[in-house]
């Protein structure tokens, strides 16, 4: 009989062709769907070229291409990165290529035209490719020689991980969402509580997040160093995938007694609104306890908050309100259809009306590509995910990660506040610590 | 292979956000690149790291994300290897398959110190302080691994995949 497996496990070896598998098995696995973004890509392609006996791309419906980075291009050699890609996915009969102005951001755009589903492996030339394991798949970041290897074979070598089960608990406050809760977790395990093993995240409050949620938790499970992260498919999981047409795929379950390497109970319910001070993802803060430090920035969207439901929390608070004199606001909604929705809902009027930029989906900022740069001692209060020295600019600007609530509220309030204190007295000034 | 250089000795946590920022990571060129290497976390280090030198870490290094220009940038800028308590893992796959050789050795982190010259048999996994004498021994690869590495890397193993395949299914492409 075979061993009782973990989610991860399951998936893993049903794509290794083995009843079973164990942590540290060192497995080859065949692959439903490889991305890459134009960074990435044009280094798996320039890969892709050296391998002898590799003229076509092994199955091109299970490829998809998104330019997002550096998009619209920003310079000359973004653009010819761009434009390998693109003659690539030509040349390759890639479909799934998603153009500038009809796409947006990888990880908000594959899920939302149906590419994603239960039980599939993925890989992406990109860390946050985690994300997918909001839908119960497993999904992983590596580079683009791996990306130019699954090219040729649709197949990738990979260490079975040991699986880490956290157990949420606990109504959410009104205010609190799932970015909070992976910060809280991320601040409970460190940035590398969970290097090289599968994060399965289980229990009655996560069971009551929306999809969207699901993928901004997924999407952090790297910033705690795992391989993948994932969650148990129900039945919102199976109404996202009908809504999106996505059809054909394998629920698996954990089973009982599976073997973890730690089981973690967070209680859910005391959570507040977070806030990761830099320069790590761990250094997680109430919020309410950072509120005498001014913003320059706020940046509201991104692969971790740029769904619709974010860019509705973010509206929540902006509505009717103006953006801080001392403050720029970018929103980005993740995706052109998500860009779409906020139109439909009177959420970009809103935004608009508040004094925010609404830019075109691109992770822009989020790397320190364009579309809101940090000069040197700015302070920028963000939904990313990253808040490494440097990441969004100057060596000596600084990124504070929170969610769509708390970066709305302290873009009007001028400081790092949750939307629970906006309306409190002005704070005294405080200079960038770094 | 015998490695042979001076030690640049850095913390827990090295991102690869400070190994290449982002504002880099539209080059491909690993001389370009070579020359931001480190930049955010010591702007001195391509001024003083000379060819053949070694990275000596904490843990964790390479944490953040899947660039595989921040392994190319650190080869661009002449490291010939890094040592260090552990690795974040997409760099770790990154490393073996753009040839740049790490080795996990706690001990030997904690016994090293930044400007000691070491040297390193890549082939054993042994590490020299030459300063004091003292040696230590790394974590060996997986078999698999080891293999992958010998055979000439990742893109020479897909290459016998593809002939496997092509065997196994005649008469298809
Ligand atoms: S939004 Fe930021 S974290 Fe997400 S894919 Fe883009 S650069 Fe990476």
């Amino acid at each position: 009989m075979a061993r009782p497996m973990t989610l991860t496990e399951k998936i893993l070896a049903a794509h290794a062709g083995k009843a079973d598998v164990s942590p540290g098995d060192i497995i080859s696995i065949s692959l439903d769907l490889v991305m890459a973004n134009e960074l990435s890509a044009a280094v798996a392609i320039t890969e892709f070229r050296k391998i002898q006996g590799a003229t076509k791309v092994w199955d091109a419906s299970k490829i998809a291409l998104v330019p997002s980075h550096f998009t619209p291009n920003k310079d000359i050699a973004t653009a010819t990165l761009s434009s390998l890609m693109r003659s690539f996915a030509k040349e390759q009969q890639i479909e799934n290529y998603f153009e500038v102005g009809r796409g947006g951001i990888e990880h908000v755009v594959l899920p939302e035209n149906g590419m994603i589903g239960p039980g599939m492996t993925i890989i992406g030339g990109d860390s946050h490719t985690t994300t997918y394991g909001g839908l119960g798949a497993f999904a992983t970041g590596v580079g683009s020689t791996d990306i130019a290897a699954a090219f040729a074979t649709g197949e990738m070598w990979v260490r079975v991980p040991p699986s880490i089960k956290i157990v949420y608990e606990g109504t959410l406050r009104p205010y609190t969402s799932a970015k909070d809760i992976i910060l809280q977790t991320i601040g409970r395990i460190g940035v590398d509580g969970a290097i090289y093993a599968a994060l399965e995240f289980t229990g009655p409050t996560v069971k009551e997040l929306p999809i969207s949620g699901r993928f901004t938790m997924a999407n952090m499970s790297i910033e705690a160093g795992a391989k993948n992260g994932i969650f148990a498919v129900d039945a919102s999981a199976e109404a996202y995938c009908a809504a999106v047409g996505k059809k054909d795929y394998t629920v698996y379950h954990a089973d009982k007694n599976a073997e973890y390497q730690d089981v973690i109970a967070i209680d859910c319910s005391g959570i507040e609104p977070q806030v990761a001070i830099p320069w790590l993802p761990e250094n997680t803060k109430n919020a309410s306890d950072l509120n005498h430090l001014t913003v320059a920035q706020a940046v509201i969207g991104t692969c971790t908050n740029g769904r619709i439901e974010d860019m509705r929390q973010a509206a929540e608070v902006l509505k009717g309100r103006k953006i801080h004199p001392d403050v720029r606001a970018i929103v980005i909604p993740g995706s052109q259809k998500v860009y779409m929705q906020c139109i439909k809902e009177g959420l970009a009027e809103i935004f608009v009306e508040a004094g925010c930029v609404l830019s075109t989906p691109t992770c822009g900022p989020c790397v320190g590509g364009h579309m809101g740069v940090l000069s040197e001692g700015e302070r920028c209060i963000s939904t990313t995910n990253r808040n490494f020295r440097g990441r969004m600019g100057h060596v000596k600007s600084e990124v504070y990660l929170a969610g769509p609530y708390v970066a709305a509220a302290s873009a009007i309030a001028g400081f790092i506040t949750g939307p629970e204190q906006l309306g409190a007295a002005a704070p005294v000034r405080a200079e960038v610590t770094a | 292979m015998i490695l042979r250089g001076t030690a640049h000795k850095y913390g827990k946590n090295v991102d690869t956000d400070v190994i290449i920022p982002g504002r880099y990571c539209n080059l491909i060129d690993p001389e370009q690149l070579g020359k931001h290497a480190l930049e955010d976390l010591d702007a001195n280090f391509v001024a003083k790291a000379k060819p053949g030198d070694l990275i000596v870490a904490d843990t964790n290094f390479g944490c953040g994300s899947s660039r595989e220009v921040a392994a190319v940038a650190l080869k661009g800028a002449g490291v010939a290897g890094v040592v260090a308590k552990s690795f974040a893992r997409i760099f770790y796959r990154n490393c073996i398959n753009t040839g740049l050789p790490i080795f996990e050795c706690p001990e030997g982190v904690d016994g090293i110190n930044d400007g000691d010259t070491i040297t390193v048999d890549a082939d054993n996994g042994l590490i020299t302080n030459e300063k004091t004498g003292a040696k230590f021994k790394a974590t060996q690869f997986p078999k698999f691994m080891q293999d992958l590495i010998a055979n000439g890397g990742l893109l020479r193993y897909v290459e016998k995949r593809l002939q496997e395949k092509a065997a196994a299914a005649p008469g298809q492409s």
